[in-house]
């Protein structure tokens, strides 16, 4: 299907063209929406790779919340980032060997996927999806067949909800809440006194 | 793939919403700089603050506690996330499956009460 063929080619050439803006865009900010568009295109390959669940929850998580993280961070850093980017050629030996790495594991991968095209499907085969959609496979195994991993993740929030709460939580002195047990507690006896008061008496 | 286009059919419209939003926004930029006058001059172009010169970054520090806000959001929003296969394949993977998810929501459910009595969902 030729819109799909196109489709394909749109959003791989804007994710790849959003990364470049991520790394060379000069104000830090933009780097960071330049990362939204290229997660919003990466969701449209998972859709054309029938992969909706995973799309989706790319746009929800990472659009949603961890690209506003990275805002926060961004916007909360009082760093001056032209001197920062200074300094960044002395980084430039250590950031092309994890480069070369990366690409070489990639080729590596695709390699061993030409050669021994069985090696790469796992223990899971991805149904096809007139059978079930993608949804329904990652439930039929998430849950059952990886238990463990599963519980192992709910673990990690719960340690990564306390260490944010550890890290960042400070009770400010002498902050006055609102509390409303206490306002709904409150009788007319308590705080008001009727005062006859005669007249000509009055101060 | 055979059994990929009835899934791609369904999400043509919305490719088509996408391309003609894409369209819009780029007719509305490039036909108010072709149409419009251009006579650009340094104030002009300069950012707009009412009555007086701009003097400061748009960054600012700001309270760490909107980050611990958004920390705190993520976690529950991968809590429900995980909520929705499980919903959807429910009937097909018994017991063992509900009472796996049941277990992880209580083990978040601990983390939830801790934060709530550590008065980390309040403002101040």
């Amino acid at each position: 299907m030729i819109i799909s063929a196109l489709a394909f080619y749109v959003f791989a050439a804007i994710t790849i063209l959003s990364g470049l803006m991520v790394v060379t865009a000069r104000n830090p900010v933009h780097s960071v929406l330049w990362l939204i568009l290229a997660f919003f295109n990466s969701a449209g390959l998972f859709v054309l790779m029938g992969a909706e669940f995973l799309a989706m929850v790319l746009v929800v998580v990472y659009v949603g919340a961890v690209a506003v993280l990275f805002l926060f961070v961004v916007m909360m850093l009082d760093v001056n980032f032209q001197n920062l980017r200074k300094g960044a050629t002395n980084y430039a030996m250590i950031g092309g060997i994890i480069g070369v790495i990366l690409l070489l594991e990639l080729i590596f991968l695709l390699g061993s996927a030409a050669v021994l095209p069985e090696a790469g499907t796992g223990a899971q085969p991805i149904p096809k999806f007139d059978v079930m959609t993608n949804t329904h496979a990652i439930g039929h195994v998430l849950y059952t067949d990886y238990f463990y991993l599963f519980q192992v993740a709910g673990m990690v929030l719960l340690v990564a909800m306390v260490g944010a709460i550890v890290l960042t939580l400070r009770q400010r002195e002498g902050v006055r809440k609102q509390s409303i047990a206490q306002q709904l507690d409150r009788r007319p006896e308590d705080t008001l006194e009727v005062v006859k008061v005669q007249p000509g008496q009055g101060a | 793939m055979p059994g990929l286009e009835p899934l791609l059919a369904e999400y043509l419209p919305i490719l088509m919403f996408l391309g003609i939003a894409t369209g819009m926004a780029a007719m509305a930029v490039i036909a108010s700089q072709l149409i419009g006058r251009q006579k650009p001059d340094p104030e002009k172009n300069s950012a707009y603050e009412c009555g007086f010169e701009p003097f400061d970054d748009a960054r600012g520090k700001f309270d760490v506690r909107f980050y611990l806000v958004a920390i705190l959001f993520i976690i529950f929003d991968l809590e429900v996330a995980f909520l929705f296969p499980w919903a959807v394949s429910l009937g097909g993977i018994g017991l063992l499956g509900f009472w796996s998810m049941v277990i992880f929501l209580g083990v978040l459910t601990v983390g939830f009460i801790y934060e709530w009595n550590k008065g980390a969902l309040e403002w101040e």
